[in-house]
């Protein structure tokens, strides 16, 4: 039997990624450009026995989400960059208190209401640091539609492991714009569900680090009884201000993603073996990178992309490793200059880094990023 | 002959946190009565609260219990219930964290007719924060952040609740306090969005700004200021004056959104 | 025949002096003792339950 193939938009694939990873409750708000992630959730989960709900506000998706969540419900929301920053308090909520969800923002224009109909690439910071306090952060930032259906798949799957939110985020050109599509048949992608309590009710302790640096997550209604809390906690889940607790359970919290990089970081390397000029993009954008890398090797350039594909945790020590033989790195960003600076920060001077910045609701074309890598080389 | 509360709080919680005089004690033994009244299952209940005083209720209880974010219990404990629905759903609060804050989510639960229960307590101030004006602290009543007294109106929390579509509304007093387990056992027998609104007090950061020489004056005030609802379509308009209705207030049957949203269910898979 | 009284247990830890108690008590049986509630005469004691119902603090309980 051959898979299913179709022609899809990509959100509406982000929605059948949720579905194939066995998401059951949706909690969304109608925005430009994400709401046909909400519409496709809306016919497709009470299909599957789930549940969508549309909510008064961002604020009420995310926390509705959370709490669903919490039942042992897979969980997702979607959104776009003013309802994002939104959701940061409970995106913080869900750190600290370690429930599984993911996020989907497909980014458009901003600050503030901006370009709701213009592609973006401007929201990466958010994602690492837009609630506050320290946390970790997981984003994927896939470039297909066929990719936006399986690192949604990947996205349930590393929240689920890692007790995290973590959010897809397809600027707006990935999440509107149609592409063949080859389903994945069930089995065909890894599903990862959550790892539940091996010790009774009596025993159990949600941040029991005695079970590693992501201890299991019981579901509420399950048998067992235990509380939860936005306040900084002990591993039995109640309040604590001893100083000692506070700054240990923190460090696990970033600790549980950083020691797991290699696990999380995925990128795409072409024609990187020989390169002396590296394009690092991400999005729809490095789809005109490479593009314009093939059109530089076909005038002679040694040019290569490497295409971020786990935006957080950043891929620092690939870049790094790039950055040692190449000559020159060029960043072709959709906002005035994010990326630029993780780059610079994982070069640390041993080539040039420049960038291409656009926030005029244009994509960066093949072109531009031709004529920079002809410039610098 | 007394009642035992241990049985439902967790060992080695209390003293709670409350200051001395705080109402919210009297309320919480009123909440765990009316479970015991239910004999509701614990690891079936969830009990969910927000931010402030009031909402730091759910930490002493025994069961599956959540402290979220300010204001947002209503939406939180939404997502439980729409996953879960075998699971009784409590959230708790304060005036400030259910109508200021939260007020969005609020109105929006009584809309959609959900079966939980939510209880706030109102004692007309933020009392965590130090005592700053709520939406329910009375018009020129001193706060630290109203130094000349409220200009603001506040809120008629029974009245919001009717307005915006709960089906089943009542009021109480910490004074009161053999009532609340009624009032509360009544409301989680509804089928639908509850509300019960216990008027409270906070000596600590509201009575002593507003000349209430103990706690014990502001319970008189409370039971001074209450008429049953029964009582009230006998008394003249002027009695009525500065009075708050106690009791039931409004109760009726509508669709609840948990059945029918799994009706649609049932009926998009038998449609295939 | 003699009267059997209830027992009013005060918990010293959860007590935190509010009055309440002392002050809603129909029958004057308890005072305040220092920072806590005391009981003072158990004799007049009617068993109304007043005191454990309306304590914030989970401090009183009768029984008996």
């Amino acid at each position: 039997m051959s898979n299913r193939v179709a022609f899809l938009q990509g959100n509406e694939a982000c929605a059948h990624g949720a579905i194939y990873a066995g998401c059951r409750f949706f909690a969304g708000y109608p925005i430009t450009p994400s709401t046909e992630v909400a519409e496709v959730m809306a016919k497709e989960l009470p299909r599957v026995g789930g549940a969508f709900m549309q909510m008064e506000d961002e604020i009420a998706a995310m926390a509705a989400v959370i709490g669903a969540s919490l039942t042992g419900t897979k969980v997702l929301t979607a959104t776009s960059g003013p309802g994002f920053s939104l959701k940061q308090e409970n995106i913080g909520y869900a750190c600290i208190t370690e429930v599984p969800c993911v996020i989907v923002n497909v980014m458009r224009g901003g600050p503030s209401t901006g370009m709701p109909t213009g592609p973006s690439q401007s929201d990466v910071m958010q994602a690492r640091w837009g609630t506050h306090g320290d946390h970790p952060a997981i984003c994927l930032v896939p470039a297909s539609v066929q990719e936006l259906f399986t690192e949604t798949v990947r996205a349930f799957n590393l929240a689920e492991k890692y007790r995290t939110p973590v959010t897809v985020m397809p600027d707006e050109i990935v999440g509107h714009m149609r592409e063949r599509i080859v389903f994945p048949e069930p089995g065909e992608l890894e599903v990862i569900d959550r790892t539940g309590p091996t010790v009774g009710p009596d025993e159990y302790k949600p941040y029991d680090t005695r079970f590693g640096d992501v201890p299991p997550l019981a579901s509420f209604g399950s048998g067992y009884r235990f509380h939860v809390t936005g306040l900084n906690k002990a591993e039995d889940g109640f309040p604590t201000t001893r100083a000692e607790i506070v700054q240990a359970e923190e460090e696990r919290q970033l600790r549980k993603i950083e020691n797991a990089v290699d696990d999380i970081v995925t990128f795409e390397e072409y024609l990187l073996d020989d390169a002396e000029v590296a394009v690092v993009a991400f999005g729809s954008i490095a789809r005109s990178a490479r593009y314009a890398v093939n059109q530089a090797r076909k005038a002679g350039i040694r040019a290569g992309l490497f295409r971020i594909i786990t935006y957080w945790p950043f891929p620092e020590r690939q870049i790094r490793a790039l950055s040692e033989r190449v000559r020159a790195v060029i960043t072709p960003e959709m906002n005035l200059g994010m990326t630029v600076h993780e780059v610079r920060r994982c070069v640390e001077g041993r080539a040039p880094v420049s960038g291409i910045f656009r926030v005029d609701g244009e994509p960066i074309g093949p072109g531009a990023i031709f004529a920079a890598i002809r410039e610098v080389r | 002959m007394g009642f035992d509360y241990d049985k439902y709080i967790r060992p080695g919680k209390l003293p709670h946190i409350w200051c001395p005089g705080c109402g919210h004690g009297i309320v919480m033994k009123g909440l765990i009565r009316a479970i015991d009244a239910l004999e509701l299952d614990k690891n079936k209940t969830a009990i969910v609260s927000g931010i402030g005083c009031a909402s730091r209720l759910p930490g002493y209880m025994d069961f599956c219990t959540l402290h979220t974010t300010h204001g947002r219990a209503v939406a939180f404990a939404t997502g439980i219930k729409m996953a879960r629905p075998e699971m009784n759903v409590i959230c708790v609060g304060g005036d400030g964290d259910g109508v200021a804050i939260g007020g969005n989510h609020f109105i929006h639960a009584c809309r959609r007719n959900i079966d939980m229960t939510y209880l706030i307590m109102n004692n007309n101030i933020y009392g965590m924060t130090g005592g700053q004006f709520s939406p329910t602290t009375p018009y020129g009543a001193k706060a630290s952040t109203t130094p000349y007294g409220n200009p603001d109106p506040p809120f008629d929390i029974a009245k919001l609740a009717i307005g915006a579509g709960a089906t089943f509304v009542a009021r109480g007093t910490a004074f009161h306090a053999a009532q609340i387990d009624k009032l509360l056992a009544e409301a989680m027998r509804h089928k639908g969005f509850s509300v019960v609104e216990i008027l409270d007090s906070c000596p600590t950061t509201y009575g002593r700004r507003n000349r209430f020489k103990s706690v014990v004056e502001m319970m008189n005030q409370l039971k001074d200021m209450a008429v049953p609802v029964t009582a009230a379509d006998k008394m003249p308009a002027e009695q009525l004056r500065g009075k708050v209705l106690t009791g039931i207030l409004y109760k009726e049957s509508k669709p609840e959104y948990v059945e029918e949203y799994r009706k649609l269910v049932e009926r998009v898979r038998a449609e295939g | 025949m003699e009267k059997k009284l209830p027992k009013i247990e005060i918990n010293e830890k959860y007590c935190k002096g509010c009055h309440i108690c002392v002050e809603f008590c129909p029958t004057r049986v308890l005072e305040m003792r220092g920072f806590t509630a005391a009981v003072k005469n158990l004799e007049a004691c009617i068993a109304c339950m007043q005191c454990e119902l309306r304590c914030p603090d989970f401090a009183v309980t009768v029984t008996g």
